[in-house]
């Protein structure tokens, strides 16, 4: 009995290496997974990786049941809409993923991002790393703000209205520029059309590139770890990190669990409160879009509301643009603002230790102030905390290289 | 390791607290209206109100019949009976026959599609603004949530016909202004208050379905949903501790 089961399997094997002599399966298997050694103490922070990577795979796939039923016209946008809400076998479920997968999304780029601002991740060797992260963060931004403009409801259109009309603030060429990005005298058809391309396609492609650079350049240089030592200043006899584990199988068992933990949260949303309040799916977007009628309160998706509250909080309109593009470059340059002689925050100075939570204090407040209608007490407060947020890369910068650091450890710790 | 859990339960408890508050907020001063959409018998007398009041100049043209009788327990023959227009199938929309034209014509304003009004102005709003409509002293319609909406009260003859009456208050300025403080029934209609306060809660909970009629299968396919995400979550939490037991 045992002899075809063995046949079979012998057939399998030889099946698999005719494979892995034209194609490099088992040396990817051994360079990235098997045989890739990760810190064995990474924390909670450390989930965030591997489940942005979850929520990319549930915006493509989702994304792609969507199209076949989601038409790209002034005429039609908001109608087929509510068809995949209505008509089309779980459509409305498909749609409820896509919408809040974006703004979780978010949420666990934002956590990942201040992973490595805690832990020194983008310090050096690992300054591309945050680069292309940088890069994949601004096409993610990107990528929602043309993906919101498809519902073609009324905040839809006057969220792209207004953020098309800030490059309207380049002098002498704004108008053409702006006339140039929305193909018409105003945000049209001939908008949401392009912005449907960029979304779907070009944007989407970009960032798949973006995460194999930011991975590649990853297993290139190693993993960081909460206490921000390099694992690989002390292998073993076999070569090999002694604090270093294989990524698999500890880091894809423990990371399974860490998706668990992400979709019971993400299921829960979507089944109990898709909309969150009017946070991921706002109310005034339930109206179709009307170029007649000005929507008493516009505001962006609160995953730009801290930028867009930098915004406002500048009185002139060049100057405010220029102060939000600068809020988001000044993260690219983190890796040299920050001169510590250590790299996690367990061993830094007590200043630069402040600086940090202060400045994601400010990042917070100021994305409250942004879905706030902008008075006069909100508008004044944005300014103390844009004034903090830029004065943190400064701090940063000089009080880093000086700072009183406590001993960091040969080895990581527990 | 339990600081793991502890850790991935707190934010999880923290992201679906901050939820519940987020969801909780918005009413903006209205009373706050609770709509159960499971509960049929609400459904049905909201459906009602809503084809016999509303459907003559408000459209829903996203809302089928056929799938107003599969949520609310009816079928077709019942759907055909009670609610479906001559000449209209089963399978068609809810649309009127009123174009915006006409309707800017006899009452100054086209009649918005209500499909998804539920979605775009919450049940606290709809409740406020169907018990808020008043006679002001011309004999005019008017809403002390919508002010000069161009919509008549069409549900008068059941409310009957309330005044606003108004109180004045000091600004602090030393200007005083008129505030609205209270209706005032001046002609009874055929429903007592409570009973009108009930129809406009059927309806409400009706425009809120129709808002989004999947929200009744959201609901309890999603006690499942989250239910089998415990169990997977705890598996995999034992595996991960099985793996693990030989690092450290």
């Amino acid at each position: 009995m045992a002899k075809p089961a063995s046949n079979l399997k012998k057939r399998g094997v030889e099946l698999f290496n005719w494979f892995d002599k034209r194609l490099p399966i088992s040396d990817f298997w051994e360079a990235h997974l098997a045989g890739y050694y990760a810190p064995k103490n990474f924390n909670f922070w450390y989930f965030f990786g591997s489940l942005a990577m979850l929520v990319l795979v549930i915006q493509i796939v989702t994304g792609i049941f969507l199209t076949m039923h989601y038409k790209p016209s002034a005429e039609d946008a908001f109608a087929s809409v509510e068809y995949i809400m209505r008509d089309v076998e779980w459509g409305w479920l498909i749609r409820y993923m896509h919408t809040t997968g974006a703004s979780l999304f978010f949420v666990v780029v934002y956590l990942h991002m201040f992973r490595g601002l805690m832990y020194g991740s983008y310090r050096k060797p690992r300054e591309l790393i945050w680069i292309f992260g940088m890069i994949i963060y601004v096409l993610l931004m990107a990528e929602a703000f043309m993906g919101y403009i498809l519902p073609w409801g009324q905040m839809s259109y006057w969220g792209a209205q207004v953020i098309v009309s800030l490059f309207g603030a380049v002098p002498k060429f704004g108008g053409l520029i702006t006339e140039w990005i929305r193909g018409d005298y105003f945000i049209a058809d001939a908008t949401l059309n392009r912005f449907f391309a960029l979304h779907v396609i070009a944007v989407p492609i970009m960032l798949l590139l973006l995460v194999v650079l930011h991975l590649s350049a990853l297993h290139q240089v190693g993993s960081n770890n909460p206490d921000g030592i390099e694992i690989k200043e002390h292998k073993g006899k076999d070569g090999k990190p002694l604090d270093g584990i294989p990524f698999h199988p500890y880091y894809t068992v423990k990371d399974i669990f860490g998706v668990g933990v992400f979709l019971f949260i993400f299921a829960f949303i979507i089944f109990f409160s898709p909309d969150l309040g009017g946070l991921f799916l706002e109310h005034d977007n339930f109206v179709p879009a009307d170029s007649m009628v000005t929507p008493i309160h516009i505001k962006p998706s609160w995953y730009f509301t801290p930028f867009y509250a930098i915004l406002r909080a500048v009185p002139d309109k060049l100057a405010g643009v220029i102060t939000m593009f600068s809020a988001i470059i000044m993260l690219f340059l983190l890796p040299w603002l920050d001169r510590s002689p250590v790299k996690s925050i367990r061993y830094r100075g007590w200043i630069t230790k402040f600086l940090i939570i202060l400045f994601a204090a400010a990042f917070i407040r100021l994305g409250m102030l942004g879905l706030g209608e902008g008075t006069i007490a909100e508008t004044i407060e944005s300014r103390i905390w844009t004034f903090i947020y830029f004065a943190f890369f400064a701090l940063l910068w000089f009080f880093s290289k000086h700072e009183k650091t406590k001993p960091v450890p040969e080895r990581v710790t527990k | 390791m339990t600081r793991l859990i502890k850790n991935n339960v707190l934010f999880a408890a923290l992201l679906m607290l901050f939820s519940a508050t987020v969801a909780a907020s918005g009413g903006g001063g209205l009373k706050q209206v609770n709509v159960n959409v499971q509960d049929t018998g609400a459904l049905q007398r909201g459906a009602v109100e809503f084809v016999n009041n509303c459907l003559s100049c408000h459209a829903a043209a996203y809302m089928r019949y056929s799938r107003l009788g599969q949520d609310l327990g009816l079928s077709d023959d019942q759907v055909r009976e009670s609610f479906l227009p001559a000449n209209a199938k089963i399978g068609d929309t809810m649309t009127v026959s009123m174009s915006d034209d006409e309707a800017k014509a006899w009452f100054g304003n086209k009649a918005p599609d209500l499909s998804v009004i539920g979605r775009a102005r919450g049940a606290n709003w709809l409740y406020a603004y169907l018990t808020s409509f008043y006679q002001d002293d011309s004999g005019q319609w008017n809403n002390t949530v919508f002010p000069d909406v161009a919509m008549p009260h069409v549900l008068w003859n059941l409310q009957g016909i309330q005044k606003a009456v108004y109180h004045e208050e000091d600004d602090g300025y030393g200007g005083v202004h008129n505030v609205f403080s209270h209706f005032e029934m001046t002609s009874p209609g055929t429903q007592s208050v409570e009973e009108y306060e009930q129809t406009v809660h059927d309806l409400v909970t009706y425009l809120v379905y129709m808002g989004e009629p999947a929200r009744i299968q959201r609901e309890s396919i999603g006690v499942w949903v989250l239910l089998f995400l415990v169990l997977f979550t705890f598996v995999a939490y034992l595996l991960k501790v099985e793996y693990w037991k030989d690092i450290h």
